[in-house]
């Protein structure tokens, strides 16, 4: 096998599949900063939630991971609009700080839950191992990875779709450019605020099934998903929809193209370090441009 | 009956000390009414006391025979009050057409014969309907401000500054505006630095100084009285 | 005495000793978050750094690590403050001038990046077997002697902190800090050097952390991967901090006493049950369950803690934040 297809087949395209991932996850974080203005610590958690009920979906009724997705989806969306009705509103009008620590309670909330009903043992979808798909001889891709992008792309246009034609993507929008005069102009903030919701929870739980999907799923995962997500959503630019989409692909990508051996035979970086990327990346950003790629806001 | 009277409010922000006391003023169907004083006589302030963003201690505030004291800026809205604050007046990332449906965000018909009636009272802003508000000139941004406020068909409206940092000759094209949008039959009340050239095109005025009500008349009137003239129009 | 007192004794003084190194470490982060309106969520990575540096200059020379040094406690002790306020000048210097949910990711990452070094580089920390048979000072007394010495120790440490940063706090410098915190653009316009007053709060208040986990490290004369994760050493101490009231050392204190009484006995209740089966080992989860709502209801309902921030000479006694 040449070098060009190692490359792309044990880096590049495991690299794309976890850039879905965290722009999957980072797409709501970025939008709840723009529009409720604070960073939402348990949305890693919600992607957890998400691949935990899909285990269970697919558990019980023994369907695959595809057709678990919709239940993922809409029981990560209730629960989230349930703890925003609990926990954020009743903290609205105090300052959004306060709302970031009550996002850790929920954090901790939501991780101890998913441990008492599901527990604390790693999880799969499925045991078996499948054959990849072979293109050209040499071109191989797992099928569930071409499913993974297809929904990604197709959650991506869907976005798109809400944010460009639709009255409360725009409203979205006009919160995130300027909640006064939002509030000036007569615009639901509520009604903003549980759209923000249903988007980010809904692609939080895509997210998350695919993570188990295409490895496996443990209680804490959210943990681990919080700091690319939050790389991601700075990388992108706070409250850019857009930005956060290439951000996750950029810290995802670099992720996993960080171990290829660039230099001589082994790793580049050794994979241990892998998470590390995210967070250099972040810093990077940071001391440089705060705004991220696509000029968003900074606090 | 007045579309909207202020009648001895006395109010102020918080715990703090009251900024205005007993303001009375109104506006009349089909009136341009300006607000007029010098730096912290708290014009901007009995703006602000119109969309319940402040503590009342007393007075009343009517719409019609509605009383709107103390309703917050939503429902203020929802009565038909379309106000244009000075800054941060659109939505910058958002386009020209945008901007202009999300004024009308609680209007549930169809939005096509309004969207018209703006691009009619604002022609530039119809080539530009797809580009970033964020983009456009000071003056434009103005039209889109206004528009924005007048998706609703408010019964009155209400511009906060409209010429605040824009050159004498910017300032008389957004005074040509707001003569404009008072002719398509929008009664307007406005707060203003430039009192000269807002008085000039307005029916009445208010001189407020102080937190009080010091001069009223025709807009002519005032720009003649020489207590008027000396205090602040330069003479 | 017999033996049930003893154990009773035991038990108290095992409670009292977590509660004193959690109080130091609250009042670390009490500098950073209720007095200067820091966010630190990187506690872990500051109690990470102290306790590796104290457990690699005090233990005797193994080859399973880096060292050790076989030095005395205290050095050990000041060598953690040390490297964890470098630490901290580092993620400082990057985000201290952005709003306060930048610092958060920030030191979050720092603090997983920690971990990962921690785990991967097996040459200087052991990677997942951690350090062990760090000394222990008053170990050798025996009995409940070396318990209790050790005990007094740290709450003689606990108590040097309390009033240096009590002292700190009611100086000209305290008082900047409060003002930065309330009113940012004020104490910018008058002249202070914000960036600079919260870089050095934010460092001292993260080698305080460091020194709590020095001390810990002495305590359980071990160290490893699973006392630096972020339940344990971040979000208990934030937990500590809001139910006590941040802003307010005592309580701090007062919380640490409350939240780690909580956490210790809920333990012990779950066992009383004597669950067997999968039940018993998710249930025990539920311990974070409560600490996760026992911080949003305080927040909705009690927002300045048990005991509030006190203003002296100001009648706004809410802070603005």
């Amino acid at each position: 096998m040449g070098d060009l297809l190692l490359f792309i087949n044990f880096y590049l395209i495991p690299g794309i599949v976890l850039g879905s991932i965290y722009a999957l996850g980072a797409i709501g974080v970025s939008m709840v900063f723009g529009i409720l203005r604070f960073a939402h610590f348990a949305h890693g958690d919600m992607m957890t939630l998400g691949a935990f009920i899909a285990f269970s979906a697919i558990g019980w009724l023994g369907v695959g991971p595809i057709l678990a997705l919709p239940f993922a989806m809409i029981g990560t969306i209730v629960v989230t609009l349930g703890i925003d009705r609990v926990f954020y509103k009743p903290l609205r009008e105090k300052s959004t700080i306060i709302v970031v620590i009550a996002s850790f309670g929920v954090a901790l909330m939501l991780r101890s839950l998913i441990m008492v009903v599901w527990g604390v043992n790693t999880e799969t979808y499925s045991s078996g191992i499948s054959m990849p798909l072979v293109f050209l001889d040499s071109f191989r891709i797992a099928e569930r990875h071409i499913w993974m992008m297809a929904i990604t792309i197709a959650a991506m246009l869907g976005i798109h779709w809400t944010l460009s034609k639709t009255r409360i993507g725009k409203a979205m929008r006009a919160v995130s450019d300027s909640p006064e005069l939002s509030r000036l102009a007569g615009i639901s903030t509520e009604k903003v605020v549980q759209a923000t919701w249903i988007i980010g929870a809904g692609l939080a739980a895509i997210g998350g099934v695919f993570i188990a999907w295409d490895s496996q799923i443990h209680a804490n995962a959210g943990w681990d998903l919080i700091l690319p997500i939050f790389a991601a959503a700075i990388l992108g630019g706070i409250g850019k929809a857009y930005g956060a989409m290439a951000g996750g692909m950029v810290i995802g990508i670099a992720e996993e193209v960080s171990s290829y051996p660039w230099l001589g035979d082994g790793p580049l970086l050794s994979p241990g370090y892998k998470t590390g990327i995210a967070f250099a990346i972040m810093v990077i950003m940071l001391i440089w441009r705060p705004s991220g790629l696509f000029r968003g806001r900074v606090y | 009956m007045s579309v909207l009277e202020l009648v001895d409010v006395t109010a102020g922000y918080g715990e703090g000390a009251d900024i205005l006391h007993n303001v009375s003023l109104k506006l009349d169907p089909g009136e341009i009414v300006s607000i007029v004083g010098p730096n912290g006589a708290g014009k901007s302030t009995a703006m602000k006391a119109i969309f319940g963003l402040l503590v009342m201690h007393g007075g009343k505030i009517t719409m019609g025979s509605h009383d709107i004291t103390g309703m917050p800026p939503e429902e203020v809205v929802g009565k038909g009050v379309g106000f244009v604050p000075q800054t941060d007046n659109v939505f910058p990332n958002l386009s020209v057409e945008e901007n202009l449906e999300m004024g009308a965000f609680t209007y549930d018909g169809p939005l096509e014969g309004r969207l018209k009636n703006v691009y009619e009272l604002f022609p530039p802003l119809l080539e530009k309907r797809n580009q970033a508000a964020g983009t456009l000139s000071g003056g434009q941004r103005q039209m889109v401000a206004m528009g924005r406020a007048l998706m609703l068909e408010p019964q009155v409206l209400m511009l906060d500054e409209p010429t605040a940092g824009l050159s004498p000759k910017y300032a008389q094209e957004i005074f040509e505006l707001v003569i404009q949008v008072n002719a398509s039959g929008t009664p307007v009340l406005m707060v203003e630095q430039n009192a000269r050239q807002a008085l000039a095109i307005s029916h009445r005025g208010y001189v407020l100084v102080d937190g009080q009500n010091r001069h009223e008349g025709s807009g002519p009137e005032l720009i003649a009285d020489r207590e008027v003239a000396e205090m602040f129009l330069g003479g | 005495m017999s033996d049930q007192m003893i154990g009773y004794s035991s038990y108290l003084i095992t409670l009292l000793t977590m509660v004193a190194i959690y109080g130091v470490m609250g009042l670390g982060l009490n500098l950073n978050w209720g007095v200067t309106g820091l966010f630190n969520v990187g506690i872990a990575g500051f109690f990470a750094i102290g306790a590796y540096t104290a457990a690699i200059l005090t233990t005797e020379e193994t080859g399973k690590h880096i060292g050790g040094f076989d030095m005395p406690f205290w050095v050990g002790a000041i060598a953690a403050m040390i490297t964890s306020a470098i630490l901290a000048w580092f993620v400082g210097k990057i985000c201290i001038r952005l709003r306060s949910d930048y610092l958060a990711i920030a030191t979050i990452g720092i603090a997983e990046i920690l971990r990962l070094i921690l785990k991967n580089e097996m040459w200087a920390t052991n990677g997942a077997r951690g350090i062990s048979n760090i000394p222990k000072p008053f170990e050798s007394l025996g009995g409940l002697a070396g318990p209790l010495a050790f005990l007094a120790l740290v709450v003689g440490i606990l108590i040097v902190v309390y009033v240096l940063l009590e002292k700190g706090q009611h100086s000209p410098w305290g008082r900047i800090m409060r003002a930065i915190r309330d009113n940012e653009l004020a104490a910018r316009a008058s002249g202070k050097n914000v960036e600079r007053l919260r870089l050095e709060a934010f460092i001292i208040g993260s080698s305080i952390m460091g020194l709590g986990g020095a001390l810990s490290a002495h305590y359980f004369k071990f160290i490893g991967l699973e006392a630096t994760e972020p339940l344990l050493t971040t979000f208990l101490i934030w937990v500590m901090m809001i139910v006590g009231g941040s802003g307010n050392n005592r309580g701090v204190l007062l919380g640490a006493l409350i939240i780690w009484s909580l956490w210790s006995m809920s333990e012990m209740v779950i066992q009383a049950f004597s669950l067997t089966g999968e039940f018993a080992v998710r249930v025990p989860y539920m311990r974070m369950f409560i600490i996760g709502l026992v911080l949003n209801i305080v927040l909705q309902k009690y927002g300045q803690g048990i005991l509030p921030e006190r203003h002296p000479g100001g009648k706004d006694a809410q802070p603005k934040r």
